[in-house]
Formats: C-alpha cells, sequence, structure tokens
C-alpha cells in the first residue's frame, strides 16, 4: 500500500482517477482502517487529505456553516454557534461511537461510507445538508441525501470525494432533533431513527417540515409526506397521526439480528413523533 | 514493502520511527518503539486498550496509521507519572483496586485524564459515557467510576 498526501485537492482527484488498484480515502479512518484491519480490504492506494485548506475547519459562510471534511465529531459538539444552528444534526454526529471514535470519525466519512444507520445522515438530509465534491474535472455541489446509493454504496465517480459539507441558514423560530433506538444506551448501531426538522410562524404554526428515517430502507429516507402532514399545524394530534403512518409507509426494512420489519416500522414512526416534538420545542413552539 | 521515516513527539521528547504505510500508530508504538504500555484488544476501535492522546485528543491507536502521525503530538501511559511519581489516576486506580487483570488499565487511564483535563468535576453519568469505548471485563466497572471521582475529587482539591 502507498500513502499519499496530495499537494492539492486537483492533484487528489488526478491520482484516484489514475490508480488503476483500489484506492481509498482517509478522514477519519474509523471505517477504512477497521475494514484494512479486517482484510475485507487490502488498498493499493490511502489518499490522506486532513491536511488541505478548510479540511479540519468549520467556517460561518451565508448565514449556515461549512463544515470540512475532516472535521471530527467532538469539534462539532464543541463548536456553540454550529451546535444552537442545527442541534439534531451535532446530535446525530455526537451518537456516533465512543470519545475515541469522535476524536476522529467524520460526518462526511459516516456519509460517505454508505450505511442506511449511519447517525449524522438523517438531520444532515432534513437539513437540506449539500456536499461539496471534488472531482478530476472540478467542483460541483450535491445534495447530501443524493450521496448514498444503497448500503455500502455512494453516488461518487471514481476520482471524486467530498471537501466539505454545507448546513444551510434557517430562519427564526426552527430548530431540528434526532433519534435512534439502540438496545443498549451508547456505543451501537441504530436498528431505526428518524430526524425532524422544523420552521415555524410567531404564532408555533409549522411553515416548513422535513423528515427523513434511518435503517429502515437501503438509504437514509427523506419522507416528504410526512414533512407536509405538519405543515399549517402546530403538532396537533391528527396531523401527528398523520407524520407516523407517512413514515410507516415509506419504512421498506428487512429482518436482522438488531430487530425485524415490524419492529423497526414501528420504532421508526414513534422515533419521528418524538424528534418532531423536540424540534417544534427547541424552535420556540409551545407544545 | 518500504518504511517510511516519520518524525513525531512522544510524551515531550522527538521520536523518529520507519514504518510501513499499513502499519497502525498501536504496531509503532508496541512492535518499533518498545513502548508496550498501550494494549492491544480488538485492533478495530471497539475496546479503547489502546488509548493514547494524539495532538490533544484521546483516539485508539489501532485506529490510527503511523505514517499519519507525521508532526504529531502523542501522549501514552508511560508518559502518565513524572518520574517515580505516579498520576493521582494511576495512584488512585491501585489504592482502590480499581482493575483486576490490568490491560483495559492503561487506556482507561489516557481517556480518564483526557476527560478530567476537559470536565474536572464530572457527574458518574459523564465518567460511563466518556468511558463507553474503554471495554473492562473484569471489574464491572463500579470500581473504575469511584475511582475516577476519587481521583477527580484530589485534583480539584490540589
Amino acid at each position: 500500500m502507498r500513502y499519499v498526501k496530495p499537494e492539492s485537492f486537483e492533484a487528489a482527484a488526478t491520482l484516484l482517477r489514475n490508480e488503476d488498484g483500489i484506492a481509498r480515502i482517509l478522514a477519519g479512518g474509523t471505517d477504512v482502517l477497521v475494514q484494512l484491519k479486517a482484510e475485507m480490504v487490502e488498498p493499493d492506494l490511502m489518499v490522506d487529505l486532513k491536511h488541505l485548506p478548510g479540511m479540519r475547519d468549520i467556517v460561518a459562510e451565508d448565514g449556515g456553516f461549512r463544515v470540512g471534511a475532516a472535521v471530527c465529531g467532538a469539534e462539532m459538539g464543541e463548536d456553540a454557534a454550529l451546535k444552537a444552528m442545527w442541534p439534531g444534526v451535532v446530535e446525530g454526529v455526537e451518537l456516533i461511537g465512543s470519545s475515541q471514535v469522535q476524536s476522529r470519525a467524520t460526518m462526511a466519512g459516516n456519509l460517505c461510507t454508505g450505511s442506511p444507520a449511519g447517525d449524522s445522515v438523517p438531520a444532515m438530509v432534513t437539513a437540506g445538508a449539500v456536499a461539496r465534491v471534488q472531482g478530476p474535472d472540478g467542483v460541483r455541489d450535491v445534495p447530501v441525501v443524493n450521496i448514498p446509493t444503497g448500503p455500502g454504496k455512494n453516488s461518487l465517480a471514481k476520482g471524486e470525494f467530498i471537501t466539505s459539507i454545507f448546513l444551510p441558514a434557517r430562519p427564526d423560530n426552527a430548530s431540528d432533533a434526532y433519534l435512534r433506538f439502540i438496545p443498549r444506551t451508547e456505543m451501537d448501531i441504530a436498528v431505526s431513527s428518524a430526524a425532524v426538522s422544523l420552521a415555524l410562524d410567531g404564532d408555533g404554526v409549522v411553515t416548513d417540515a422535513h423528515v427523513a428515517v434511518g435503517a429502515v430502507a437501503p438509504t437514509v429516507l427523506l419522507v416528504k409526506e410526512a414533512g407536509d402532514t405538519l405543515v399549517g399545524s402546530k403538532l396537533d394530534d391528527a396531523e401527528i397521526a398523520g407524520l407516523v403512518s407517512a413514515v410507516e409507509a415509506a419504512c421498506n426494512p428487512i429482518t436482522d439480528k438488531r430487530g425485524t420489519i415490524e419492529f423497526r416500522t414501528k420504532t421508526a414512526g414513534v422515533l419521528a413523533k418524538r424528534a418532531a416534538h423536540i424540534a417544534y420545542s427547541r424552535a420556540g413552539g409551545q407544545a | 514493502m518500504k518504511t517510511i521515516p516519520v518524525e513525531t513527539t512522544i510524551n515531550g521528547d522527538s521520536t523518529e520511527f520507519l514504518c510501513h504505510a499499513d502499519e497502525s500508530l498501536l504496531d509503532v508504538l508496541r512492535d518499533r518503539l518498545g513502548m508496550t504500555g498501550s494494549k492491544e484488544g480488538c485492533g478495530t476501535g471497539d475496546c479503547g486498550a489502546c488509548s493514547v492522546m494524539l495532538n490533544g485528543r484521546v483516539v485508539c491507536s489501532c485506529l490510527v496509521l503511523g505514517v499519519e502521525t507525521q508532526g504529531a503530538e502523542i501522549e501514552t501511559i508511560e508518559g502518565m507519572a513524572n518520574g517515580e511519581e505516579l498520576h493521582p489516576l494511576q495512584r488512585v486506580f491501585l489504592e482502590e483496586a480499581a482493575l483486576q487483570c490490568g490491560v483495559c488499565t492503561p487506556g482507561i487511564l489516557v481517556a480518564a485524564k483526557a476527560l478530567l483535563e476537559k470536565n474536572p468535576d464530572p457527574t458518574d453519568t459523564e465518567v460511563r459515557y466518556w468511558l463507553a469505548g474503554n471495554l473492562c471485563r473484569c471489574t464491572g466497572y463500579d470500581k473504575i467510576i469511584k475511582a475516577v471521582q476519587t481521583a477527580a475529587a484530589e485534583m480539584r482539591s490540589a
């Protein structure tokens, strides 16, 4: 295996495109080095990008935040302004792994690794986050929801990689929340999960709502009907029931050792309901 | 496979080593530098026995490549005592018997020290969550949590 620290994003993209063997990108390393150890993959080329400009920075931009692809979970948790604007995104990131993993694991890596259960992904999706993708032919911006394509798979072409993730500005009276179900209290993989992002008017009526669920389909799902159901409401019982049934209808999970199809579907609805109430309260709504 | 020269600072000393591209920091510490205090439990970042500080943050050294540490500041369990004088965490772990076989202990001490530097007065719950990535199959954790709290109280009053 060759280990390379390219001089620029462009050089990295060209290097990755021209590699005939197996190439991997090293950011936090908490997935790729586990795969190396388990001999699931034996890369010919390991490209370390952490030293490149902006990769380790959280920068205010257009009223939102641009988070470098090598920013670790602990750094996001320590950023009070980021946490105040997108508490659901940050709480999702902070649920990934142990203190040790938090020192290394990144939101971009969690996205690219393509797990349907990735804890940072649902709230990024409901936030409308956009990944900045560098490739051999230049830079493009891709909505986060379009990056994962299935378990362990993503839509990035050969030579492409994420350099940052943009979390957009949000209006006043808006917030988000993320919840997951695990049978333990920490250090586990979501059996199901849900994120909700809401904006309210001055009277506490929902004006904009986005709902996403994890671990209940081959990718994290944005459930448009579930969000639409909440708009115009104060999360009254009828709208909450509509949210739950829209989420359950969207679920397409598998049965495995962590949970059955029925259990995942049921808990995804419950988590979406609870996350909606938390987001509503954080946004300043009075239940 | 050719070896790559790496310059780091370990426990305050400039240290140079040669390693292969796919060699973990843990293997470098143990097999190339003779620093066997950091233990290999799982090798996949689950157990925390290999915890070290990398540029001020606690990491599993099995999930860091040796070559990544060019220019980095590393602190290991070997640097925790001040000469013959044990760190309060080390001393209290001995006094309160917060270990049995001891394989997890270096990692727990490194991680607990990192916690107390960030949060000198944690609740029991905060200690448990912070150390959730340090597995111990002997003690049942209660003595570990109590020892961390005793050491924390002592360090606060020092």
